[in-house]
């Protein structure tokens, strides 16, 4: 219990940074916390008291694994992850190379 | 265990705070890189070194990339302007309104996080249902001792398909985007 709201501490921290900051890398760091502590969450989930790692050995006896299946799910996700960060690094780089600053409220010629 | 994850998770997110109020971007993505890297640690004490891997992979990359395009730049965190120095030395009723709003949310969010771990086992005792038959079954069915990898690449394979298709699309989009030139 304690873990999980810990985790969700996590997640409001990355919360606030992403509306209060205004520069776009600490936005992009505050996403980038969200998404760690969804990770964190859901491994959290999978997790048994005393479990080994999901690898079979025959040398163990009666051996108690933890969930599979979160753990392949998060490995999926944290590649996704990285796909869109990168994404939102190379809009970053435009946005600079354009405006000359990080500041999100300089950068004005965005209508409609 | 559940005392170790604790102390790790504080230290994330100590470091996460500090990496949103550090006046230095060059500092906060370090610090950023201190919740990344106790994220590995929380991998390997709950027992998932696959992932302790590829996150220690993926953190580094991100972290060199993100030092890469702060180094190009100021570097400085913004100042503050005229509007807001006066806010932070006055109370007017708009900050008022602000907290106001702020503290409703916190609490529909708490609220809401409170129904819905209430379902849940708690942390420890998770029973499995669906892990199951791949748990008993894996090994045989897929050849692989290593279980994440044998659902990864066997029993999902069209999710890890779908994940390989977005990886491409962004690589597309990325080099999109730095290569177009943009209106003046």
């Amino acid at each position: 219990m304690t873990l999980f709201i810990l985790c969700f501490v996590l997640f409001l921290v990355g919360l606030y940074g992403v509306l209060t900051r205004k520069n776009i890398i600490k936005i992009f760091i505050g996403l980038s916390f969200m998404e760690f502590s969804t990770f964190l969450f859901l491994v959290l989930i999978g997790y048994i008291e005393g479990g080994i790692a999901p690898i079979i050995s025959k040398n163990i006896t009666n051996p108690v694994y933890v969930d599979p299946l979160p753990q392949a799910m998060v490995l999926t996700a944290i590649v996704i992850a990285l796909a869109a960060n990168s994404m939102l690094l190379a809009i970053a780089i435009k946005i600079y190379k354009k405006y000359g600053t990080f500041d999100i409220r300089k950068i004005s010629n965005l209508k409609g | 265990m559940e005392i170790i994850l604790s102390i790790v998770l504080i230290f994330m997110i100590i470091g996460a705070l500090f990496a949103l109020h550090a006046r230095d971007l060059l500092s906060a993505l370090i610090s950023c890189g201190i919740v990344g890297y106790g994220l590995v640690i929380c991998f390997l004490l709950l027992k998932a070194p696959d992932l302790a891997i590829v996150q220690i992979v993926v953190e580094t990359i991100t972290l060199i990339i993100m030092i890469a395009v702060v180094l190009d730049s100021t570097r400085h965190e913004l100042k503050k302007t005229a509007i807001e120095r006066k806010w932070k030395s006055l109370i007017n009723s708009k900050a008022l309104v602000n907290v106001l709003i702020t503290v409703i949310i916190g609490i529909v969010l708490l609220y809401s996080f409170r129904l819905a771990i209430t379902h849940l086992n708690p942390f420890g005792e998770h029973t499995l249902r669906m892990s199951e038959a791949y748990l008993y079954g894996g090994a045989d069915k897929t050849g692989s001792a290593n279980l994440v990898t044998g659902i990864l690449f066997d029993f999902r394979g069209y999710d890890t398909f779908g994940e390989a298709t977005i990886l491409f699309t962004a690589a597309i989009g990325v080099l999109t985007v730095l290569r177009i030139k943009g209106r003046k």
